[in-house]
């Protein structure tokens, strides 16, 4: 087994951690009070080729592996994690479903403006009715001559004020179920789409949320991504595929509250010593670090066997489940570690605490990560 | 142009500096390693001089195995190759100038360009000792730098003490950067990538068949002394201010 990373990947990480350091991390805290990441870090950040990390070279992204996407996501997780899930949604579920399904016209259109970051990507499935009962959606797409007409409304898609183009799920055959479900491309240019006000959130400030509105949304029949009715199972394949970015950025941002735990309990002096000498605060230090290391190689792993074309439902669950929650368990210590400026907004650890919360909610939350987990368990073990 | 840049590695500034007794170099293990900070300026400057004319950006570098990362680094900046002139030998400035102009004159240039100086023995001499092997004008200290590809002139800016000076020189010459001169650009994730295809050709340094004796020995190394602990001066302000300007006089002798 070799663990280790490729020298362009630790040049890259080098290069994001550069770049966190002298041009993120000094406007954490007005995106965090204005909740709006600055014009010119979203251009630093196109300069710099982070909105191509999933794209394949051919089409001016980078062209990783799933290890190498995941390594540069770990770093990614070091600094606010508002402006890093601008970055997550667009290279992980904002344009994988195109790099995935897109017939070559369709890669050709997208892509390369996707990779520029001239165009964001976003993911429209989650609708008033249908949360983690995803099957359940009531967005209707009607063939008319060539052109699809949607009508319907979704909620909590992320990126939805600053996306151009939208990966949406509508239904084509309502007597069909989830196999009733197609993908389209939908360009917020189309007639008929509409985004509602931004919604306000405990956390991830700087990315913005919001709600979509269909009116006889207008989609050329070319803009149907893969097959129509495999809408389902292509959202399903494309979640799998966000789990392990998602995990990453969980792992980095554990990191970082672990790194700076550390360092606060080593200086920080009650009763004559650092707080360091307390085997309790130990303790929880040794947690944090084995639960983070567990995380670190289930995400490489997860990663690794994607990069095989292995399917990695199962794992993907239990990685998505594990992160989020050691996410939140770290997050929970490091406030604790701290004490009192733990939970001060001058600090940034409340933050993480805040931004944590979500992991455990969005792209399927950790009890529906069970439910995958146990259906799968359940086919292996009754065939 | 074809335009040489002279890149050297070194520990990372904020290295902290381990010698053990006897050691007549610096303990290395656990080092960050990084591109030289003047010869980033200078590398900056050719990127700037090949998108305004035209040509080739070549890196040529010296040392152990370990400097192809900030060859890597350079050329994900986007110099175009490199020339790597392999050698685990401790040298000095002097064979290391001889073997760098040896392979300047097979490689062909127009222009040469590093740092002012090397952050790691801070002896400024390689510019400076290359332009002498191969008998080339120089300018050294540049905060300024403007060629002229058609009349092949270069009219430089170069810094002295709390002055600048203003010289002109032809093509070909050896140029060293100074901090001011420009401000280095971050190697871009799609560059990094494509740096990967680029060519690096490795140079024995015995092979060069250059006289690699050196003129100049380390006997030893000794860590500067620590420094004294800050004296705080308390009191009325006007005793204070008194007592510091003894101090200042009689202790510091800087007044």
């Amino acid at each position: 087994m070799d663990f280790t990373l490729s020298p362009e990947i630790l040049q890259m990480k080098a290069a994001v951690r550069d770049f966190i350091t002298h041009e993120v991390e000094p406007a954490a805290r007005r995106i965090e009070e204005e909740d709006q990441v600055p014009d010119s870090l979203i251009e630093a950040s196109r300069a710099l080729g982070l909105f191509g990390i999933s794209i394949p070279e051919e089409y001016g992204g980078l062209g990783l592996s799933m290890v190498d996407k995941c390594a540069i996501f770990e770093e990614l997780g070091q600094t606010i994690n508002g402006y890093t899930t601008i970055l997550g949604a667009h290279n992980g579920i904002g344009s994988v479903g195109i790099v995935t399904f897109g017939s070559p016209e369709q890669k050709s259109r997208y892509l390369p403006r996707m990779a520029s970051g001239e165009w964001v990507g976003a993911f429209a499935l989650t609708e008033p009715e249908a949360g983690s009962n995803a099957a359940a959606i009531r967005t209707t797409a009607t063939k008319k001559g060539t052109r699809y007409v949607l009508n319907g409304q979704k909620i909590y898609i992320t990126n939805a004020p600053e996306a151009h183009v939208f990966t949406v799920m509508a239904v084509t055959d309502p007597y069909r179920g989830a196999k009733g479900i197609t993908s389209f491309i939908v360009e917020k240019t189309f007639p008929g789409f509409r985004v509602g006000t931004v919604e306000k959130k405990m956390g991830l400030h700087g990315s913005h949320t919001a709600q979509l509105y269909f009116e006889d949304l207008e989609v050329p029949e070319e803009n149907v991504l893969g097959q129509e009715g495999e809408g389902y199972v292509n959202a399903l394949k494309i979640l799998a595929n966000g789990r392990a970015g998602l995990a990453a950025r969980a792992l980095g941002s554990c990191q970082y509250l672990l790194d700076r735990s550390t360092r606060y309990a080593l200086e920080r002096q009650q009763f004559e010593k650092p707080i360091f000498e307390q085997q309790i605060i130990q303790h929880y230090l040794a947690e944090m670090a084995t639960e983070i290391e567990t995380l670190r190689w289930m995400t490489y792993r997860v990663a690794w066997m994607a990069d095989q074309g292995a399917n990695v439902i199962k794992e993907a669950a239990m990685l998505k489940l594990y992160g989020s929650e050691v996410y939140n368990r770290v997050a929970d210590k490091a406030v604790q570690i701290h004490g009192g400026i733990g939970y001060i907004a001058d600090y940034p650890i409340e933050r993480f605490y805040r931004d944590a919360r979500i992991t455990r909610i969005y792209e399927g939350t950790s009890e529906i990560q069970k439910n995958i987990i146990a259906a799968q368990l359940k086919k292996e073990y009754a065939e | 142009m074809k335009i040489l840049v002279l890149v050297k590695q070194v520990p990372d500034t904020a290295t902290k500096i381990r010698l053990n007794p006897g050691d007549t170099a610096i303990q290395t293990d656990g080092i960050k390693w990084v591109i030289n900070p003047y010869d980033e300026f200078a590398i900056e400057e050719c990127l700037r001089l090949k998108e305004k004319a035209g040509g080739e950006v070549v890196v040529l570098s010296l040392g152990p195995s370990r400097v192809e990362e900030a060859i890597r680094q350079a050329l994900a900046m986007g110099a175009d190759r490199a020339i790597h002139v392999m050698t685990d030998a401790v040298i000095d400035s002097q064979v290391a100038a001889r073997a760098l102009a040896k392979v300047a004159q097979e490689e062909g240039y127009d222009l040469i360009v590093t740092g002012k100086q090397a952050v790691d023995d801070d002896q400024a001499q390689v510019g400076a000792l290359v332009a002498v092997e191969l008998g080339l004008p120089q300018v050294t200290v540049v905060i300024e730098l403007n060629v002229d590809v058609e009349s092949r002139r270069i009219r430089a800016e170069r810094e002295l003490e709390g002055a600048s000076e203003i010289v002109e020189l032809p093509m070909p010459a050896v140029i060293t950067a100074q901090r001011g001169l420009n401000e280095p650009r971050y190697p871009t994730l799609p560059n990094i990538m494509k740096a990967k295809k680029k060519e690096v050709k490795s140079v024995p340094l015995d092979s060069l068949g250059v006289d690699t004796t050196p003129w100049v020995r380390v006997e030893e190394l000794t860590l500067p002394p620590e420094r004294p602990a800050a004296k705080i001066l308390t009191g009325e302000p006007e005793e204070a201010a008194k007592e510091l300007a003894r101090l200042l006089h009689e202790e510091a002798k800087v007044i």
